[in-house]
């Protein structure tokens, strides 16, 4: 990528900060992650610059191997090798987390930025009484017992769970209150922002529906921001102001959720947006897009989407076309703009 | 074309009534002590009909009994009562225990996971090799390697030689569940039963996967089951829908009738949950439904949605409405009509 193009990115976010006057609640910049593999070294996140401003829901959009839960991993420094952070800067509320010792990241995790996980199921320990999960993580940012016992049933009825299942065992939950208890245990220290990594992938549409309802309603109330991560392009229009996709380890497109569903650019975004049948309106042939996602061990040359793309011109395989501003807030890295 | 055994289900005497007719099935699975027998009620009185041709979408939630129909109706599972009637003749009666090979033949399956579906010692020839030897298709090995070659570009693998001596780690989900269709369509099935066909698959190539269905239906005239809990693929797929909620049938119909004039509380819950870019999250007119699907452990003889239903009535709680005509094929299983 060339770097007066890769600048002009960030020249972007740094303007939006600019016109706050208060540094981005958090700012990626350029983040580059790899995992070193036997077979080489992969890049699952690939010169990725996004930025979330405080009260802001953006949405991060992008299938499965995209690297967008590798990216959610990396704010929080949780990555475990093979996976490194080989390039870029992470900065919350101006504070770069990639030079922070080991007690300072004890602090910035859960008060600063928490994560909801994407399987509850797996995310809660199945021996441990619901309790004691939510008391130990209060603890461990010292809050003394009985004041933390106080909030974890404050935090159950916030979440919409009697708080006598706080003696429950996970098992004893349904999914959906799992999933409940997760986000609860994430706004445990009321963090300034919250990641969730496809926090209602794994539930049927109603509850999903509940659970979304519930976190808007919660946002509102606690003033929290959100980094959505999510394969389903449909609820996040729903849901964020902002949406990013990332495809193969970059990000495509980036833009005002109500600007991406009335005007998508890239051709992935298009076709992803081609992708979901709709519940009213005429029934028209919906086309996906054709092939699968690429092997980020080998990915292809010059746009990692050229292979699929309907719309390939010659320079596509070549070289990989930088992120344009195309009108404000709006960047897209095709070469069609 | 081989010679099939059994009369009752012999080449179809003509496109006179339904392919495939149910008639009040129904499966309980025992559980609990020898002290305390109980039974899960998984299906419960379930009816309809399958024409040629026709793709039936059944929706509902997990948990609801949707997967246990077709498993009774593929015969994996052992039915506790009801009718199972394959172009007229009750399959329950002519061929207990056992499906037969014919049976077998004319009614293939394809699985959730093409993760699991597929053996993965095996190359993807051995998969497609498996039924047609099973049912003598072939006489000779020059004849099977052909009908393995054209079903695979049949369904879309291209270069087929070359698919089909990979094995299925080799392959992306989508291909993985192109070769799980290639596998039922072997024996040209009359009737495939696809269980959550996509919803394991990455959003962008879902829809190639449902256009390969909808165009076989109409080269072949295959008529589906398609299982799902997303309304918006069984409108974009089906020609008719039925809603099943906690082993019940509650409406059915076409599939813009169920779309335009959802009649069922549960039916308009579940439309309400779907994601909708046209209008925001927080916008919309809620249909509110708390709480969660009743236990299905020797249910009352009530209506199952009873304790969610935001219009419940005092007879809801007592006894199971009975169906009633909306419009033409339009019916629904609910006191309000």
């Amino acid at each position: 990528m060339p770097t007066d193009q890769a600048s002009g990115a960030g020249a972007g976010s740094i303007v939006r900060s600019a016109a706050q006057n208060t540094p981005l609640l958090l700012d990626i910049r350029n983040l580059q992650v790899e995992y070193l593999t036997p077979h080489g070294p992969v890049r699952a996140v690939d010169n990725v610059s996004i930025a979330v401003q405080s009260g802001e829901v953006v949405g991060l959009a992008g299938e499965s191997g995209s690297g967008k839960s590798t990216l959610a991993h990396a704010i929080l420094r949780i990555l475990h090798p093979p996976a490194l952070i080989t390039g870029g800067e992470i900065l919350f509320s101006g504070k770069d987390t990639l030079t922070m010792n080991m007690t300072e990241l004890e602090q910035f995790r859960w008060r600063s930025v928490s994560i909801v996980f994407q399987s509850a199921m797996n995310a809660l320990n199945p021996v441990m009484r619901i309790r004691d999960q939510l008391l130990d993580v209060m603890q461990c940012h010292g809050i003394s017992k009985a004041e933390a016992n106080r909030q974890a049933v404050r935090l159950f009825e916030l979440v919409g769970i009697d708080p006598q299942r706080l003696d429950a065992y996970p098992h004893q939950l349904s999914g959906g209150m799992r999933q409940r208890t997760v986000i609860a245990i994430a706004l445990a220290l009321n963090p300034p922002l919250l990641i969730m990594d496809e926090p209602t992938t794994a539930l049927d549409v109603v509850v999903q529906k509940d659970i979304l309802q519930q976190i808007v309603h919660l946002k509102e109330r606690m003033g929290f921001s959100i980094l959505f991560i999510t394969h389903d392009l449909s609820l996040l229009v729903e849901f964020s102001t902002h949406i990013a996709i990332m495809y193969a380890g970059e990000i495509v497109e980036k833009a005002p959720a109500r600007e991406l569903f009335t005007n998508p650019l890239h051709p992935y975004t298009v076709g992803l947006m081609n992708s979901f049948p709709s519940i009213r309106g005429e029934k028209k042939k919906l086309t996906g897009i054709p092939g699968s996602p690429p092997d980020l061990i080998s990915p292809p040359g010059g746009c990692r989407f050229h292979p699929r793309c309907p719309r390939m011109m010659p320079e596509c395989p070549v070289k990989a076309p930088a992120n344009k501003a195309v009108a404000e807030d709006h960047t897209v890295a095709c070469y069609l703009y | 074309m081989n010679k099939i055994p059994n009369p009752s289900i012999a080449e179809n005497p003509g496109t006179t009534g339904p392919l495939l007719e149910v008639r009040g099935l129904t499966k309980y699975f025992p559980m609990g002590s020898i002290f305390r027998t109980r039974q899960v009620h998984a299906v419960e009185n379930a009816s309809f009909t399958v024409k040629h041709g026709q793709v039936v979408a059944l929706v509902g939630e997990s948990g609801s009994g949707k997967s246990t129909t077709i498993r009774l109706i593929a015969r994996l599972l052992s039915v506790t009562k009801g009718e199972i009637l394959y172009k007229g003749s009750n399959i329950l009666k002519s061929e207990p225990g056992k499906a037969s090979l014919a049976y077998r033949r004319k009614v293939q399956m394809i699985f959730q996971d093409p993760f699991c579906s597929l053996n993965a010692v095996h190359p993807i020839e051995h998969h497609l090799a498996r039924p047609l030897l099973i049912h003598k298709m072939v006489k000779n090995r020059a004849e099977l390697r052909e009908r393995i070659y054209s079903l695979l570009s049949d369904v879309g693998l291209n270069p087929p030689a070359e698919v089909a001596s990979r094995y299925p780690h080799q392959l992306s989900g989508g291909q993985r569940q192109r070769v799980a269709i290639a596998r039922a369509l072997a024996v040209d099935p009359e009737l495939i039963l696809a269980d959550e066909p996509i919803s394991m698959l990455d959003v962008s190539i879902r829809m190639g996967i449902l256009n390969l269905i909808a165009q076989l239906k109409e080269t072949r005239g295959i008529a589906y089951m398609y299982i799902t809990h997303d309304l918006a693929s069984a409108r974009y797929i089906g020609d008719e829908i039925l809603v099943m909620y906690a082993g019940n049938l509650v409406e059915g119909g076409g599939g813009e009738a169920i779309m335009n004039d959802p009649s069922h509380p549960y039916t308009q819950l579940l439309l309400s949950a779907v994601p909708d870019p046209q209008s925001g999250l927080r916008t919309r007119k809620e249909v509110t439904a708390r709480g969660e699907v009743s236990s299905l452990i020797d249910p009352p003889p009530a209506c199952p949605f009873a304790p969610r239903c935001p219009k419940v009535m005092e007879i809801c709680r007592h006894s199971m409405p009975a169906r009633t005509t909306i419009k033409d094929d339009h019916w629904v299983a609910c006191y309000l009509y």
